[in-house]
């Protein structure tokens, strides 16, 4: 009953708005703006979505490149909207109360509000969430790996693969017993962790195949069977798994990585009241059913669970055990400087023999 | 009379003008200014040469700076090697229909994107490739084997992906060259060794000079061969520009790297040139 009140108070938002046909320039990853639902928010509400497929780092680049123009929606993670905010002013707030609340799960609405506040004012509303952890081959590497440290493990050798980039760090950091969250305040405590990781990851070098880019190149590698073990998010582990079965993804015993990414509004946007509309349009549980299954990750929507294809929930509960879940590791907003260090870190190990 | 032609003039120099100014030197400008400022908080920048200092202190950086240039030119060298034969058969052996056929065999891979031919590769070299399994059925080997991510592979792609810009420059000049001239060469005496030393390579020598200036720039440019090639160890300068501007968000450092490259090519070549004892004007003209 309470859906169909929804859905018709949507509607008639969308007739209310027909009036005036805008464009909607998106800045989104590749899943979130399926064609079906472009579709059918251009046919409810008359207006158009052009759509932008980037990544985290480019998101926050093209926008700093613009001082927050060209975009009227963008979707970076909630880790990357306070510091990108404070330094560079990218972004403007959101007003909450233009957006349907309850249409998002609210334990996720409150955290990623808390998450993206700069000065009392809030930047940021959730989408979509996942983690990365370990995407494997169960039965060749099953035993060996349980945790990522246990990629430089030699019965692996020369069929591990990760990213050059922060997860891996913070990935390792935690299987090495430390808490990197925890010295976000406290820098000099952070370079020290990160110091131990690179050791680690120098001496790890040998036994990784590449370290991969994209997210196609990964699938290659380990539906290919010259990677079979990995570091990478969880969809991945996924999708091969309709492949090959023994090909998942598994939470690592340090904890998964948990991310959301959200929705913020560009500083220069010039579309405000069509991006309300259209987070309040992909947050109706059958929509954000629709980018779940696009995506392969699931939504702050809620309810949308319901609507979930079986298919994935179950590998979700395979790969998400309750204490897994419990054990998932969110990332808090990066405080500024740390990336720097992070930096040097990843150059250094690339260039190390 | 004298105005009119003046105003056509300024008109004509107008597109040149406009595409120097706002698309070369003015960005550069910017950058310049951005790579010579240093970031004190929140966005409180400070006049400073920190990041040039960072640049040239750091022994990272300057490593991969020093491995670039030296790849670079390894590969330009390579590229002429292989590339000086097949012009000269191209430009004097081949005749008529065969010689069009030829040149248009070398443009070929160019209809298609680099990204495309890298991938081409990729599929080639992989572990589980086509010339991994060729290699196994004729019982070469005994297990799959990974020719993917090391130098030689990059230096193969570097060199396929340049081969077309030293082939032009070199047959054009060879073709100018009169057969006669050769001819009497061999009449007077000479070896082929001494035909090709004291005839053949003087008279295309702006042909390989200009040749090996393009190969060399698109080499130290390059961006995708390098990274989709190289693998794990693979660090090369452009790979860090790109780094340092999109992952890092690092503007200043990244605008140092690019005009430190700057820098290194533009005395690179004049190095080249210095050393062939030719001038640029000899070259381009």
């Amino acid at each position: 009953m309470t859906r169909t009140i929804l859905l018709a108070s949507t509607l008639l938002a969308g007739f209310a708005a027909h009036a005036q046909a805008d464009t909607l320039r998106l800045l989104t990853w590749g899943g979130y703006a399926p064609d079906e639902v472009v579709t059918m928010f251009e046919e409810q509400t008359g207006h158009t979505v052009e759509v932008t497929k980037s990544n985290n780092e480019e998101m926050i680049a093209k926008l700093r490149a613009t001082s927050g123009g060209g975009f009227d929606l963008a979707q970076p993670s909630q880790d990357r909207v306070m510091g990108p905010q404070m330094e560079f002013g990218i972004y403007k707030p959101i007003d909450v109360s233009k957006l349907n609340q309850d249409l998002f799960i609210p334990s996720m609405l409150k955290a990623t509000m808390a998450n993206t506040t700069v000065n009392g004012d809030v930047y940021g509303v959730p989408h979509v969430w996942g983690t990365s952890g370990l995407v494997m081959n169960t039965a060749e590497a099953g035993e060996v790996v349980k945790d990522y440290a246990d990629l430089c493990d030699p019965a692996v050798a020369g069929k591990v693969s990760y990213r050059l980039k922060r997860p891996t760090l913070i990935g390792f950091a935690f299987s090495l017993g430390e808490d990197p969250f925890a010295a976000y305040g406290d820098e000099a405590k952070y370079k020290e962790i990160m110091e131990k990781v690179e050791a680690k990851l120098i001496e790890c070098k040998a036994n990784v195949k590449t370290y991969w880019g994209g997210g196609d190149e990964l699938m290659n590698l380990v539906r290919s069977g010259e990677v079979t073990a990995s570091m990478a998010w969880d969809t991945g582990g996924w999708k091969l798994n309709d492949d090959n079965a023994d090909i998942t993804f598994v939470a690592p015993a340090s904890g998964a990585l948990g991310w959301i990414d959200t929705f913020v509004l560009p500083a220069k946007g010039q579309a405000d009241d069509v991006a309300y509309e259209w987070i309040n349009f992909v947050m109706q549980p059958e929509v954000a059913a629709m980018i779940t299954a696009a995506a392969g990750n699931f939504t702050a929507s809620a309810g949308a669970d319901e609507f979930a294809e079986e298919g994935l929930k179950a590998k979700y509960q395979a790969s998400f055990p309750q204490e897994a879940i419990d054990n998932i590791k969110w990332y808090p907003p990066v405080p500024a400087g740390l990336e720097s260090i992070e930096g040097e870190v990843l150059d250094r190990v690339q260039a190390a023999n | 009379m004298r105005n009119q032609s003046r105003v056509a003039f300024y008109l004509l120099l107008m597109p040149l003008v406009l595409w120097l100014g706002l698309l070369i030197i003015i960005p550069h400008i910017d950058m310049l200014l951005i790579s010579l400022r240093e970031r004190v908080s929140f966005g409180v920048y400070d006049r400073s040469l920190a990041q040039y200092e960072k640049a040239l202190t750091e022994p990272l950086y300057l490593r991969t700076f020093a491995r670039t240039a030296v790849m670079s030119v390894l590969a330009t060298a390579i590229t002429l090697l292989i590339a000086f034969p097949v012009a000269y058969y191209i430009a004097k052996m081949a005749r008529g229909r065969l010689q069009q056929v030829l040149f248009l065999l070398c443009l070929i891979p160019f209809y298609v994107s680099e990204l495309v031919r890298t991938f081409g590769w990729m599929i080639l070299l992989r572990e589980t490739g086509i010339v991994s399994n060729l290699l196994q059925w004729a019982g070469l080997a005994d297990q799959p084997v990974e020719m993917l991510y090391t130098d030689a592979t990059m230096m193969v792609g570097l060199v396929y992906t340049s081969m077309l810009f030293m082939v032009v420059p070199l047959v054009t000049t060879l073709e100018s060259l009169d057969d006669s001239v050769i001819e009497a060469g061999y009449d007077l005496g000479g070896s082929g060794l001494s035909v090709l030393r004291e005839i053949i390579i003087p008279h295309a020598m702006p042909g390989i000079v200009s040749g090996c200036i393009v190969v060399f720039m698109l080499s130290l440019g390059n961006y995708l061969t390098p990274t989709m090639l190289g693998g794990k160890d693979s660090l090369w300068f452009t790979e860090m520009i790109y780094n340092q501007f999109i992952v890092r968000s690092n503007w200043e450092l990244g605008a140092a790297f690019g005009f430190m490259l700057l820098v290194l090519s533009s005395v690179i070549v004049w190095g080249m040139l210095r050393l062939t004892g030719r001038t640029l004007k000899e070259t381009m003209g």
